[in-house]
């Protein structure tokens, strides 16, 4: 990057007055700032969410466990749909990079081109994430708990939790303990008759995933997902926004008329500050 | 209204389009290394936990590490902050890491205690 941070001051014409001593636009400077707020938050919810993970008594549920679906497959993909998104966001990180440095060169098809790609998968993460949110919150089917605490999960054709028992195909296999989503491996999927008694002495069931319970461990598990990656989402959501408007003024011409674009340069900074908590929380939240 | 009595920052910060070459191949190679650091970060949790399941703990540290690598990529490279001056740097960077160097200390410490009491009195 060339320009004034490049060029080797004395500290005396640095800090002399006149100019500023960071050799950065009041802009630029502010939008820092902002990050460093905004980092804050976000380290504070991920900090919170290792607090009460470590404090627990119970077992807490397993990313590659919860996260194991594709949509329009069945199978086990333990975390490929997560990955997806983060190779989505990371792409959109370097192809705004590559807006920036295009608007260094002055280069306006070059900034619409990448730009343009950019606001194209923030969308795409957005929509990736509208449909974990609803995978997660439908669930594979729930669990029954019996009176002497024996966890059964719930299959049938349809993945209907609504009556499921009348549901075509319905069946129970009994749950793994320690793990909230995986059957017990030495047991075999338990035959319709055997199924429907179990099923009618349950005394609760649990099936996807809302505020107060979900199919998949403690409530604070469901709440934290819900916040970090909705507070995320919306941070994506007006990455996008904000883009798209960039975008519109970058075809208008106005920050060539300007001489440089750093409007650019400063929603980059947003956006890659997005890309940047998704890398935490990726980690936090899914692999650990 | 234009001042002549301020810098404008913005202005200079152009390149020539050989600046410009040198600078998207490095652009190119830092994604080389992100995609394969995720990459192996969605092996390792797939396969390594069922192969090896005693070195869990330590790839649990080594998933932090390359988070870290990550996030020094990002916002060095991508977020061109190893570009600016050393003191904009340190002004964004060393007031982050007291309030969050402080609020992992304290969290870790506090959890500890927390567990402890409920592992002895649930």
């Amino acid at each position: 990057m060339a320009g004034e941070a490049t060029k080797a001051l004395s500290n005396d014409v640095l800090w002399g007055g006149g100019r500023s001593p960071f050799s950065i636009s009041y802009g630029k400077m502010m939008m820092w700032f902002f990050l460093v707020s905004d980092a804050l938050t976000f380290s504070g919810l991920l900090v919170a969410y290792g607090f009460v993970r470590h404090a627990t008594t119970e077992t807490w549920p397993i990313g590659e466990e919860v996260f194991r679906a594709l949509p329009f497959l069945t199978g086990s993909y333990p975390l490929i749909y997560v990955a997806l998104m983060t190779a989505i966001l990371i792409f959109s990180s370097v192809t705004m990079v590559l807006a920036v440095e295009a608007g260094h060169r002055m280069d306006k098809k070059g900034v619409v081109k990448w730009l343009f790609l950019t606001v194209i998968g923030g969308a795409f993460f957005v929509g990736s994430q509208a449909w974990e949110w609803s995978h997660f919150i439908h669930g594979s089917g729930g669990y029954i708990t019996m009176s002497d605490g024996a966890k059964y999960w719930v299959h049938n054709d349809t993945h209907d939790t609504h009556d499921p028992a009348n549901a075509p195909g319905f069946h129970l296999v009994k749950a793994r303990e320690g793990h909230y989503l995986l059957p017990d491996e030495s047991a075999h999927h338990l035959d319709h008759e055997g199924s429907l008694k179990l099923w009618n002495e349950r005394v609760d069931y649990v099936d996807g995933a809302n505020m107060t319970r979900n199919e998949y461990g403690p409530s604070q598990y469901a709440n934290f997902f819900f916040f970090i990656t909705g507070f995320h989402g919306f941070h994506v959501f007006s990455g996008v926004v904000i883009n798209l408007i960039v975008l519109i003024l970058v075809i208008k011409g106005v920050f060539h008329r300007r001489g440089h674009y750093e409007m650019v340069e400063k929603a980059g900074l947003y956006w890659h500050f997005v890309d940047l908590v998704w890398v935490f929380v990726f980690t936090f939240f899914y692999l650990l | 209204m234009e001042r002549d009595d301020i810098i404008e920052y913005s202005l200079d910060a152009h390149h020539s389009e050989e600046a410009g070459r040198k600078i998207r191949r490095k652009i190119w190679m830092v994604t080389l290394v992100m995609a394969v650091i995720t990459t192996v970060e969605v092996a390792l949790g797939a396969y390594w936990k069922e192969w090896f399941p005693s070195s869990w703990e330590a790839v649990k540290l080594g998933y932090i590490v390359l988070t870290l690598v990550k996030a020094y990529l990002i916002v060095s490279i991508f977020m061109h902050l190893g570009d600016e001056r050393r003191n904009v740097r340190s002004i964004i960077l060393l007031p982050y890491a007291l309030f969050i160097l402080y609020l992992l200390f304290i969290a870790i410490w506090e959890s500890n205690y927390v567990n402890m009491m409920l592992e002895q009195f649930q």
